[in-house]
């Protein structure tokens, strides 16, 4: 599942990845980062089961986290299924199904590559 | 040899005893009877496709205002549409951008909102004459308020379009869509088995006065397109048909990011069956039609092929492009092109399309030169300093600094010991990296995404290479990379201005 790290600027500079790996020994992936001087904004790929645990460690240092349920959402009266977005996206969110577009939404990160890409504007990022 | 007469087909369309299949269904039908027994088993096979064709638009005539005008200039939700045809005629172009929206609203959203229904605001100046004295007026239309609104479209339906990628190390947008770098994906547009022209290559049926589904509506080809390339396997169609009859449902507006608007449209044609040779042909599959996949990395007229490809592999998700996977996917819609081909075959078996005699085939020869260009503009070499400087990032950044002092740049490329450029440092780097202290290596500052020139590109190129990263320099490289030369936005400047430094 996937979580959307609000960093602070306070402490925008304190190994807080690392610390939440060794107190919870969670295996995590970072699927796009976005830190510079004074904020930052961190998506993390984490186990179901764990997703609890390694929300409420983010919590405790001060970290605003929110589990992004429907990051993207698809328009059906505009989507003409043409597929502009399906090679564009990093992460594999986007596939034909009997030449339909489907979303699987689970796969998102909210780089946004599909919303400037799509021609028909049927894709929004539901920003948390 | 089977054979049967068009009017046959158009009597038994009357009767309703016609049978017709989809060019998706036709080559197992003719792998299975023999393209004998396909002629005695089906009449037509329909076709579709539904892409983005940028080449359309539409004349409007308004009706005569009073006191009369002869229209200079007209806008149609701030979309500017040609007006240098007759008094209150008007040609709105598709990709024409809106003035006050850019490309996020064009001709083809002014298209796509009249078919919807929706009200148009018109601005329109007039020349002032003594028949026509108006200046100027504002109204509010819907597209019943026009006397007529026919489509014209000259180039539509592709008979197959080249594949893209891009080897370049910036992502592009182009008209094939967001396009990753270092080939990271390849875009395709066409619907293959489906597409019109591919089933009728020859033009056996398919000529001028050939009766089309267009838009939802009944529309004509009025003749081969713009472009139209037989020779090659490239052949177009223009193709006319009244827009009050269309349908939202097959024309929508669209826009390709960082390049404009573009109208997605529904084309489907039927292709009688009425000889063997007419058979076989519409049996061609998606692993018969080849495309190139080209390299939109280079921003040239003569793209390089990285290879050929089937709209098979094309559709299959992924190509090998040497040796790597890599994602594809089209901008084109599979789903509605069998949408189109499926409800064109209802048409005809409810009796209400009715097949054509072409008045004329269309051409077995096209023409798609490129441009005769008369004046000629300078290449990079022409215009770029030779005296430039570089260096290795070994050497301090003092040294660095009175190099640049005693040179005629504010940048210096860095060389390897090959002498091929890796990277690039400015006067700017080396204040900054003064002003932090503790740096003492080129190495350190350098900027490694170096963007460069080649000596014989256009000026035009290195000129948005500037703009695009908002920098003021380019090493010029040779063929192998070392740098040669040096060119600047001042080295423009003095080109624009007409005074050149040699």
């Amino acid at each position: 599942m996937k979580l959307m790290l609000h960093v602070a600027p306070g402490i925008v500079r304190h190994p807080l990845i690392a610390s939440v790996i060794l107190e919870t020994q969670t295996l995590l992936n970072i699927e796009r980062a976005k830190v510079d001087a004074v904020s930052g904004e961190i998506v993390l790929d984490v186990a179901p089961d764990k997703c609890r645990l390694v929300k409420e460690a983010f919590e405790r240092r001060g970290v605003d986290v929110v589990l992004l349920e429907i990051p993207v959402i698809k328009d059906d009266d505009q989507c003409v299924h043409c597929g502009a977005c399906v090679s564009i996206c990093p992460t594999g969110t986007f596939k034909f199904d009997d030449w339909r577009v489907v979303v699987d939404s689970g796969k998102c990160i909210q780089c946004g590559a599909c919303v400037a890409g799509c021609p028909h504007r049927a894709l929004k990022l539901i920003l948390k | 040899m089977e054979a049967k007469s068009l009017s046959e087909v158009n009597e038994r369309i009357r009767d309703g005893s016609v049978r017709v299949v989809t060019a998706e269904e036709m080559p197992n039908i003719v792998d299975e009877l023999g393209p004998a027994g396909a002629v005695r088993e089906v009449d037509v096979v329909t076709t579709g496709t539904f892409g983005a064709m940028c080449s359309s638009g539409v004349f409007l005539n308004m009706g005569h205002s009073d006191p009369p005008i002869k229209i200079s200039k007209a806008f149609f939700n701030r979309v500017e549409a040609y007006g240098g045809v007759a008094a209150v005629d008007l040609f709105l172009g598709a990709t024409q951008p809106s003035e006050d929206q850019g490309m996020e609203y064009g001709g083809a959203h002014v298209i796509e909102d009249l078919v919807a229904g929706k009200s148009i605001d018109v601005e329109a100046e007039g020349v002032g004459t003594d028949c026509y004295p108006q200046l100027e007026l504002e109204t509010n239309l819907k597209l019943e308020d026009f006397n007529q609104a026919t489509m014209v479209n000259p180039r539509n339906a592709y008979q197959r379009y080249n594949a893209a990628t891009n080897t370049s190390d910036r992502t592009l947008h182009t008209y094939m869509g967001t396009l990753l770098p270092r080939s990271g994906n390849v875009h395709y547009s066409g619907a293959g088995v489906l597409n019109p022209i591919s089933n009728d290559p020859d033009f056996e049926y398919i000529g001028v006065g050939t009766r089309i589904f267009l838009g939802g509506a009944e529309g004509f080809v009025m003749g081969s397109g713009t472009q139209h390339n037989p020779q090659n396997g490239f052949s177009t169609l223009m193709v006319t048909g009244d827009l009050k009859e269309m349908s939202p449902q097959y024309l929508r507006a669209a826009t390709f990011h960082m390049y404009g608007p573009s109208l997605y449209e529904g084309i489907g044609i039927p292709i009688p069956i009425l000889n063997e040779r007419m058979a076989l042909k519409a049996a061609v599959r998606d692993r018969d039609i080849r495309v190139p996949i080209v390299d939109y990395g280079v921003p040239r007229r003569d793209r390089p092929a990285l290879r050929e490809v089937s709209y098979q592999d094309l559709k299959s998700g992924m190509v090998d492009l040497n040796g790597k996977e890599v994602s594809t996917s089209s901008l084109s819609s599979f789903y509605h092109a069998r949408q189109i081909a499926g409800t064109l075959k209802q048409r005809i078996e409810n009796g209400s399309f009715l097949l054509t005699q072409a008045v004329q085939p269309l051409s077995k020869v096209g023409s798609s030169r490129p441009m005769k260009q008369t004046k000629e503009f300078p290449n990079v070499g022409d215009v770029m300093s030779r005296d430039v400087v570089t260096v290795r990032e070994s050497i301090g950044i003092e040294d660095a600094a009175s190099r640049i002092v005693g040179g005629k740049f504010d940048h210096l490329p860095v060389v390897s010991d090959e002498d091929k450029l890796i990277g690039i440092v400015t006067s700017w780097d080396i204040s900054k990296a003064v002003a932090n202290g503790n740096i003492s290596k080129v190495s350190e500052i350098m900027t490694r995404r170096v963007y460069s020139a080649r000596l014989d590109e256009p000026v035009e190129l290195a000129a948005r290479t500037l703009d695009t990263h908002s920098i003021s320099a380019l090493p010029v490289i040779d063929r192998e990379g070392h740098v040669i030369g040096m060119i600047t936005s001042n080295d423009l400047s003095r080109l624009l201005a007409g005074r050149r430094s040699h």
